[in-house]
């Protein structure tokens, strides 16, 4: 678990560059929770990541990681790093070993394990994100761009972190490749009870995946909810420069449209649902048995 | 860290000295350098002091700034100044130990202290009122004799003005790099020296590849650009003089002649 | 002929080993045929290694075929002589802002490609004006480059195309490191540069979003063209272009989905004003039943 507790960060403290990043910002993140972090670019968020794992140091508040304060003396940000993992925008950009196996290894190697131990992760961490053992001795810089995305995550899951945050994971990949990646996270969080942080500019994917969004804005930490709650807000979300699923409009222009609807609805599936129902109501649903059997 | 760093970064303000060609500026460093190592009495130092600091006030750019810029060259002050303290033979003033403090010492110490934090403070204020485009626009024209033996004066100007351009990117990518292999477990603080320059590899790995990733992807778009050489190309902002310019060579011609004559006549 | 035309295009990455001989073979377009008429805007669709990037780099001589003709504005690209001539007909802008802009100052960087051209400095400073203007960034023009977001750095580059005054612009994959926001400002340029100024636009790109309002859509797969058609035709195709591991927009797939489950709506739907007329308007019909 990671608490913050009015944590605030100022570049350039004490000169007359000083500008604030983070403000007042307390939020509780719980042991295996699907959480979105959302916000336009500059809005902090990037930041406030790099405080989770000790990279940037608050200049004001507190961090505890499970209870203890992550600023108390003796206390390891190398093991704060290797429980609380952080992938990097572009994440393939860090990639540096002969051959991908090597480079996976690093983080393990970093913790001062076994060589068996260290072996067995990254064998794991490679198998969670679909590269098979065929991949191991080539070059790195040989694989394609989702390839490499996937290695370099690969690099961070097999320090077998608790927590894993993510930094557009998605970014300039086509659909099917940002599928396979969002789809092996969820599976993460899933099968294993991995606290995932997903930062994303996709809104229709973070209503698609995460059971927790929250939002940034100059600094601040707007909202903190269900997607469904926070997309409710989608005027406030557009005066940020941010915007709710497509679908979610869809269901608010039907409402105004005089098309009864439930306009809470956040995926695809679920408008569908909505606007099934709506028309089985009227009378379309023995159109719709009929053409059911008919198949 | 690297973002401390004053010496070279263009201090955007409005003044005459900024205005000037950089030309101009380039001919009044070069006289400044030699100005500096012609003056051997205090009265050169005097006259060459009033130029600088005269310059330095027309240029709008604080003391203060000018004298951080000479944070990164102090270790190469103090130790050319202890050099000329210690091993200047003459008449001898304090004697401890091994070390013997001599008249002539102090004297040549202190005269080389000055020399070259007025060179320093000077090359600075080049590049403080001079933008990187407009420094490289004045080496290219100032060299352009060179052409003649076949030194290939705009590629090198285009090169660094390339490099200026892509430092602050490859400054930005080096935290980033550095800081996703420290989530990683990367140490690159502590340890001894090789332990220090192994954990260095994860690191510049990395950035090498990214620059010549990046090289390459800008060469491309040069080209898209119709980029070929220097051979019939126009300016968007060719150099021209003018009165400020003439003014300043005036200035700039009676500065070292007044050095001369104070080493000559005292 | 139109603008740009490819006929039978196919180009060869060759991977040699140290002794020159080659080692690997790898095909990224087999045999490509497409007539661009002037004028368009021409959308390129494609998963990551589809082969669309390399598509993109004949259109400006950045390569060469390894077999068939490339003709740019009438120009055949293998043609020494018309190289740059083929450059200044056709503009590329490229995926990754910070490495395509070469100047420390925004409006120097425009002037860079009528510098090239050896345009005479009154005409540049017009031109970077109007350029500047077009794509709404005269506000910034003493701006370090460092300064601006990703989208306005794209904006940047589009005027430092659009300088060189092409007929038409290439865009690869312009807004695959951009925010939403980024994305929206560097279409909308575009789409005003085709509309306003006439300019050909070839916008390669794997968001589907931002295709909708193209004039003709080609989608690759495996270096050829699988599907050509208006947003209507190709969109309407969910299945298909699931399966070329590509995406539609949301509203587009809730119609699908809705269809198949006898909602008698149009078979393709772009907008959401669409498919909110449609689904009150089949409502309507049933409550008078």
């Amino acid at each position: 678990m990671i608490t913050l507790r009015q944590v605030e960060y100022k570049y350039q403290e004490g000169t007359p560059m000083e500008t604030e990043a983070l403000h007042k910002v307390s939020l509780e993140i719980r042991d295996g929770e699907f959480i979105g972090l959302i916000g336009h670019t500059g809005s902090g968020k990037s930041t406030l990541i790099q405080h989770l794992n000790g990279l940037v140091r608050a200049t004001g508040g507190d961090i505890l990681y499970n209870g203890e304060s992550i600023y108390r003396e003796g206390f390891s940000m190398k093991e704060l790093r290797s429980r609380v993992g952080l992938v990097f925008q572009y994440p393939e950009h860090q990639l540096f070993e002969v051959d991908v196996f090597t480079d996976v290894c690093f983080g393990p190697k970093n913790q001062g394990l076994s060589k068996e131990e260290i072996e067995k992760r990254a064998r794991e961490a490679l198998s969670l994100v679909g590269i098979g053992e065929n991949y191991y001795k080539k070059s790195p810089f040989e694989l394609s761009g989702g390839e490499k995305r996937r290695v370099a995550i690969a690099g961070v899951l097999a320090m077998e972190p608790e927590v894993l945050i993510l930094d557009e994971p998605t970014a300039g990949l086509d659909p099917r490749g940002r599928d396979e990646i969002l789809g092996q996270l969820a599976r993460l969080h899933r099968e294993r009870g991995m606290t995932v942080i997903l930062v994303s500019h996709s809104m229709e994917d973070v209503a698609k995946y995460v059971d927790r969004i929250m939002v940034m804005n100059h600094g601040c930490l707007v909202f903190d909810d269900t997607p469904r709650v926070v997309f409710g807000h989608y005027k406030e979300l557009e005066e940020m420069g941010l915007a709710a699923p497509q679908v979610t409009y869809i269901a608010h222009a039907l409402a105004e449209a005089g098309f009864p609807v439930r306009t809470d609805v956040i995926t695809v599936e679920e408008a569908e649902e909505a606007i099934l129902c709506t028309l089985n109501m009227d009378g379309v649903g023995r159109m719709e048995k009929a053409d059911g059997e008919g198949r | 860290m690297m973002r401390d760093i004053t010496l070279g970064q263009y201090y955007p303000v409005q003044s005459p000295v900024h205005k000037l060609d950089p030309r101009t500026k380039l001919f009044g460093t070069l006289v400044l350098i030699v100005a500096l190592f012609v003056a051997d009495n205090v009265y050169c130092y005097g006259a060459a002091a009033l130029f600088l600091f005269g310059i330095i006030a027309a240029s709008k750019v604080p003391v203060g700034h000018i004298v951080k810029g000479l944070k990164p060259v102090l270790f190469l002050l103090v130790f050319s100044a202890a050099f000329n303290l210690f091993l200047t033979p003459g008449e001898e003033l304090v004697h401890f130990w091994i070390f013997t403090i001599t008249k002539e010492g102090l004297v040549r110490a202190g005269m080389m202290a000055v020399r070259l934090t007025f060179l320093v403070m000077g090359t600075s204020l080049l590049t403080f009122t001079t933008t990187p485009n407009q420094l490289t626009d004045g080496l290219e024209r100032s060299l352009r004799f060179l052409n003649v033996v076949h030194v290939p004066v705009h590629e090198i100007a285009m090169i660094m003005s390339i490099a200026l351009r892509f430092i602050p990117i490859l400054v930005e990518e080096t935290d980033k790099i550095m800081k996703a292999q420290m989530a990683r477990g990367a140490d690159f603080e502590t340890g001894g020296l090789i332990k220090k320059a192994k954990a260095m590899i994860p690191l510049l790995v990395p950035l090498f590849i990214s620059a010549f990733r990046r090289a390459s992807d800008l060469a491309l778009a040069m080209e898209a650009r119709c980029y070929h050489g220097g051979e019939g190309r126009t300016k968007m902002k060719p150099l021209k003089y003018r009165t400020a310019d003439r003014l300043a060579y005036l200035i700039l011609l009676a500065f070292p002649t007044g050095v001369v004559l104070l080493r000559v006549l005292l | 002929m139109g603008i740009i035309k490819a006929k039978n295009l196919i180009y060869n990455y060759i991977k040699r080993d140290e002794e020159e001989k080659v080692e690997e073979v790898n095909e990224a377009v087999k045999d490509v045929s497409l007539d661009i008429e002037a004028g368009q805007f021409v959308a390129v669709l494609g998963h990551n290694g589809s082969g669309k990037s390399t598509l993109a780099k004949h259109m400006n001589a950045l390569l060469l075929p390894s077999e068939g003709t490339v003709w740019i504005g009438g120009m055949d690209t293998k043609d020494d002589d018309s190289l740059l001539e083929v450059r200044r007909t056709a503009g590329m802008v490229f995926q990754n802002p910070d490495n395509q802009i070469i100047a420390s100052v925004v409006e120097e960087d425009v002037g860079f490609g009528p510098e090239n051209m050896g345009v005479p400095t009154d005409e540049i400073w017009r031109r970077v004006d109007e350029c500047l203007k077009a794509v709404g960034m005269t506000a910034y023009r003493r701006s370090s480059p460092d300064r601006l977001s990703g989208g306005q750095k794209q904006r940047v580059a589009i005027a430092g195309v659009m300088a060189m005054e092409p007929k038409c612009i290439v865009l690869d994959e312009p807004t695959a490191m951009l925010d939403p926001n980024g994305r929206r400002e560097v279409i909308r340029t575009v789409r005003e540069l085709n509309k306003k100024k006439g300019i050909t636009v070839i916008l390669i790109t794997h968001y589907m979003e931002e295709v909708i309002h193209a004039d003709r859509i080609y989608v690759m797969d495996e270096g050829e063209i699988a599907m050509e058609g208006t947003p209507e035709e190709i969109f309407g195709r969910v299945d298909e272009l699931k399966a070329l591991r590509l995406d539609v927009p949301q509203v587009t797939e809730l119609a699908h989905g809705l269809r198949k489950k006898g909602v008698p709506l149009s078979p393709c739907i772009l907008d959401v004003e669409e498919l909110v007329g449609e689904l009150v308007g089949i409502r309507k019909q049933r409550t008078a039943q």
